[in-house]
């Protein structure tokens, strides 16, 4: 194994257990902090990929605001604690789908690329600069199409959020 | 350098729990929570790809992704908090509304 392989499984394994610990917390505040943990490692393995623009957007976006409009949405809302509470009762039934769809998905990709004998990328130095020239050159019309919908997601969160007065 | 199916089973574990989390969670929060873990999944697939194929396009679309991400938490947790408003629990199985 390379130095890069350690490193991702690392980050791989410390996200892995942060994903089932988000879905398993019994305390609300302590799954958006654990989701903190997948996100950051998530982050951490665009880095190890050479993907240095999207794992600083992922840790300023997803770590510095989501996380923060979650808390937020805990906070605003009344937080129950423990597992009645917080889980319904398919929980097994939904235990077996997520397994089932593991497996799958894991069976599928042995399949294509075979787990231990797949060959190893070179490299790929996806810099800052040539992401930006990228999206500013062929992805222009997506981008401004992001931008619309941000700007639409903008101004339904304050209609949908505001008190309505003549009501 | 790094093999291609080590990212795709890391991407497939997160999708699994996000697949757990949406279907067993009751409160909306978590269930948004679950649903970002789900979306991050597809975020690394792209990312590895656009590894393999010294491509650019899957990069700048994990960041569309993000984008997208960013406004559906924005959304949601206004129609979260609306509900929480009007029906004083947000549990996804009592907002029976519009089931059938």
């Amino acid at each position: 194994m390379t130095a890069q392989e350690y490193a991702f499984t690392v980050l791989a394994v410390v996200g892995s257990i942060g994903a089932v610990a988000v879905v398993t917390a019994r305390n609300v505040v302590h799954a958006a902090l654990y989701l903190v943990v997948t996100l950051g490692a998530v982050g951490g393995a665009y880095l190890v990929l050479a993907a240095e623009f999207v794992a600083w957007v992922q840790i300023l976006i997803y770590v510095g605001a989501i996380v923060i409009l979650f808390l937020f949405g805990l906070m605003l809302t009344k937080a129950p604690i423990g597992r009645e509470a917080l889980d319904n009762q398919q929980r097994g039934v939904a235990a077996f789908v997520a397994i089932g769809v593991l497996v799958g998905l894991v069976f599928l990709i042995n399949d294509a690329f075979d787990l231990t004998t797949a060959q190893r990328m070179p490299a790929f130095d996806g810099d800052t600069a040539s992401v930006g020239s990228a999206i500013f050159s062929g992805y222009v019309l997506p981008f401004e199409a992001v931008s619309f919908l941000l700007l639409a997601a903008l101004i339904g969160a304050v209609v949908l959020a505001r008190r309505d007065d003549s009501s | 350098m790094i093999r291609l199916p080590l990212v795709l089973v890391f991407s497939a574990v997160l999708f699994s729990a996000g697949v757990y989390g949406v279907l067993a969670r009751r409160n909306a929060v978590l269930v948004l929570m679950s649903i970002e873990l789900m979306l991050n999944a597809v975020t690394v697939n792209l990312v590895g790809f656009s590894s393999l194929w010294r491509n650019l396009t899957g990069q700048v679309f994990g960041l569309f992704i993000i984008a997208v991400a960013a406004a559906e938490v924005g959304i949601g947790l206004a129609i979260v908090i609306l509900i929480f408003r009007n029906r004083e629990t947000i549990n996804v199985d009592e907002v029976n509304l519009l089931k059938w």
